[in-house]
């Protein structure tokens, strides 16, 4: 801090260009780790590729077998694990800077629990194809993002009472939850669990498109809301005084970032928290205040890919949301370490 | 109404809602064929079902009630919160995280022997929570949050040694969301112990915590001593939410509505509130419990219950929450 306070010229002469750079190479950083952690987790499994033969059979220069163990069955669910983890890492970003709270995350607030609960009613009151369970998971997403949205209004709607609203209405949409599969059949409920956790197993190329369509979309509009994230985080009455519709402009940055959670749930279920743990790391590495939606998005790319590995490898075929779940405990005790 | 007449009052309403709970069910049972019952234990159905299956579910659920509503209360006046509650912040997700994985990983069956990781579990859960927020003075919101954070973590541990577990995934089930119904008389008996020296250090606390209500500086100026109260009421949470969490499972906001309640009527005094919470938050629970028999043509478990007439609650008190407002 003394450093800063003695040179405050220096520092502040290219703020937002040093800014920028820092995040450059940052995201240049947690790319160049997706790649490498993609191309070994490309190469493990019960027909091992060494990672040569996977860069090659990449480019398209592979031989049967190793197109077949690399293209067809874990290209699709690496690439899923990125958009998944992109989508999160970036809606988090998102709820972390409109709440102000490093633990504003769509995961504690209750979304997840609202996609949870249309992707249940789906398959266990409907018994759904996997398309119908993925709409479902959208349609209680963003439901539950208007209900606690409308919960939360008071003559404008504040960061904090969001917050709170989101773990009253999350915990009620448990209970809901548990009503659900306490009701149903025992194939479905193993089903259920384990779509309840988050799994990326049994994915395939059939399933990455759809995500890859919602995030084509999303990723331009997210990105259009982030100026006026920006100035939320100053306050309202700046961003006000700055020209930004504040309720609008929650209400639009509400819309997209739930869209993104809920597009991650649909397609893997609800990750338990990578929204909360990505941009947190990115901001750090970043040391940047700022909402730094790209920048979290890779990060969280790389935290379910590398997480779906560790679980899959090294755990024995667990759902990736026990992985993720862990990751959390431990950002949880760095919080409380870095407390006292 | 003078709160000593409340108190009678509650007590009666308690009675009242543990008859309730004797004859209603998947097989009601006249209240004349019920008292006939009671008094004498002939060999019929309903003598059955009464005497093996509702009484010992009827006495499990007041004891689990009293616990979790003077948890709560506690809760409440240490941290100065009105928010605060051992199922929303975490205690009851930490006992139940522990017992789980005690029961699957060590494979103890025996109430006795979990009990002990279900109370290692809430403390943790509870120190957690307490430097996570920042000690006291922490605002309802960050203390929210911190709770909700820890019981998402924890939930999130349980759900995964559930799956590990796939033989057992229907009696696991019991320690996401809390039930009554697999209750009986020796759980009653094994957790009794601790919750009887819980509420006893509850009501020893109660005058202690009314000092401190008056801010640490007057409280200390008294001659009360902050941190060994802060400690021991840390302890009589842990045992209270921890033992009625190895007996019912993570029962949410039963602790958080019972002494905004008993508030009304009694004020402030955290002596009377105890006192009412010990027979008013029974009795809430109990009477979700009965709601969870008749709602549906299926049992609905208790702990759906209270989180669907809890939920709400907590939203109303948001509203009206001025730190919160501001």
């Amino acid at each position: 801090m003394t450093l800063l306070d003695s040179a405050p010229v220096v520092q502040n002469l290219h703020p937002r260009s040093q800014a920028r750079r820092r995040s450059l190479v940052v995201s240049l950083g947690v790319v160049a780790a997706i790649v490498v952690v993609g191309v070994i987790a490309l190469g493990t499994g019960a027909i091992p590729v060494a990672p040569l033969d996977v860069v090659r059979t990449l480019l398209g220069n592979g031989s049967r077998i190793t197109n077949y163990a690399v293209l067809d069955l874990r290209l699709p669910r690496a690439l899923i694990a990125i958009a998944v983890g992109a989508a999160l890492g970036m809606s988090g970003a998102v709820f972390q800077s409109l709440s102000r709270n490093p633990l504003g995350s769509p995961d504690i607030i209750g979304f997840n629990y609202g996609a949870a609960t249309g992707g249940l009613l789906v398959i266990l009151v409907v018994g759904g194809s996997p398309g119908t369970v993925s709409a479902g998971a959208l349609m209680g997403g963003l439901a539950t993002a208007l209900l606690v949205y409308l919960l939360a209004w008071q003559r404008g709607v504040l960061g904090m009472r969001l917050v709170l609203t989101g773990i009253g209405v999350s915990a009620i949409l448990q209970a809901v939850n548990f009503y659900l599969i306490v009701n149903a059949g025992v194939a479905d409920v193993a089903r259920a669990t384990v779509w309840l956790t988050g799994s990326l197993n049994n994915l395939g190329w059939t399933q990455l498109w759809p995500v890859v369509i919602a995030l084509v979309v999303l990723v331009p509009a997210l990105l259009f809301g982030v100026r006026w994230l920006e100035m939320l985080e100053m306050g309202d009455e700046v961003a006000q005084g700055l020209g930004v519709p504040v309720e609008g402009a929650r209400v639009y940055l509400l819309i997209t970032g739930t869209a993104a959670c809920a597009v991650a749930t649909a397609a893997a279920g609800p990750i338990a928290f990578v929204a909360l743990v990505a941009p947190q790391l990115a901001k750090r590495l970043i040391r940047s205040s700022g909402a730094g939606l790209l920048p979290a998005a890779w990060m969280g790319a790389f935290l379910v890919l590398a997480a779906d590995f560790a679980a899959q490898r090294i755990g024995g075929a667990l759902p990736v949301g026990v992985a993720t779940g862990a990751l959390g405990g431990v950002y949880l005790a760095w919080l409380l370490w870095r407390k006292s | 109404m003078s709160r000593g007449a409340g108190l009678v009052l509650g007590v009666v309403a308690l009675g009242f809602v543990a008859l309730l709970s004797l004859a209603v069910g998947s097989r009601s049972i006249p209240l004349s064929t019920l008292l006939d019952v009671l008094a004498s234990r002939d060999g019929s159905d309903s003598a059955f079902v009464v005497w093996e299956l509702r009484i010992p579910r009827t006495l499990i659920g007041i004891a689990a009630g009293a616990a979790l509503g003077v948890a709560g209360a506690l809760m409440q006046a240490l941290t100065r919160n009105p928010l605060a509650d051992p199922g929303l912040l975490g205690v009851n997700a930490g006992a139940s995280a522990a017992a789980a994985m005690s029961i699957s990983v060590l494979g103890l069956t025996d109430l006795r022997a979990f009990v002990w990781f279900a109370f290692a579990g809430a403390a943790l859960a509870g120190t957690v929570l307490y430097v996570i927020a920042g000690r006291t003075g922490a605002s309802p919101v960050r203390l929210a949050l911190a709770g909700a954070a820890v019981s998402a973590a924890l939930t999130g541990f349980t759900q995964a040694v559930i799956l590990l577990d796939q033989n057992a995934l229907d009696q696991m089930r019991f320690w996401t969301v809390g039930a009554l119904e697999r209750a009986d008389l020796g759980t009653l008996t094994d957790v009794a112990p601790f919750l009887v020296v819980g509420l006893v250090l509850a009501l020893l606390l109660a005058r202690p915590l009314n000092v401190l209500s008056l801010g640490e500086e007057m409280g200390r100026s008294l001659g009360a001593h902050l941190g060994r109260t802060q400690l021991l009421t840390l302890i009589a949470v842990t045992l209270l939410a921890g033992a009625a969490t190895a007996a019912v499972g993570p029962l949410v906001f039963v602790g958080l509505v019972a002494p905004h309640m008993v508030r009304v009527i009694t004020g402030p005094d955290e002596r009377w509130v105890v006192a009412y919470c010990a027979v008013f938050a029974p009795a809430l629970l109990l009477l979700a419990d009965v709601l969870g028999r008749v709602m549906a043509r299926e049992e609905i478990d208790v702990g759906v219950v209270t989180a669907l007439l809890g939920g709400p609650v907590f939203l109303i008190l948001l509203r009206r929450n001025k730190a919160v407002r501001a």
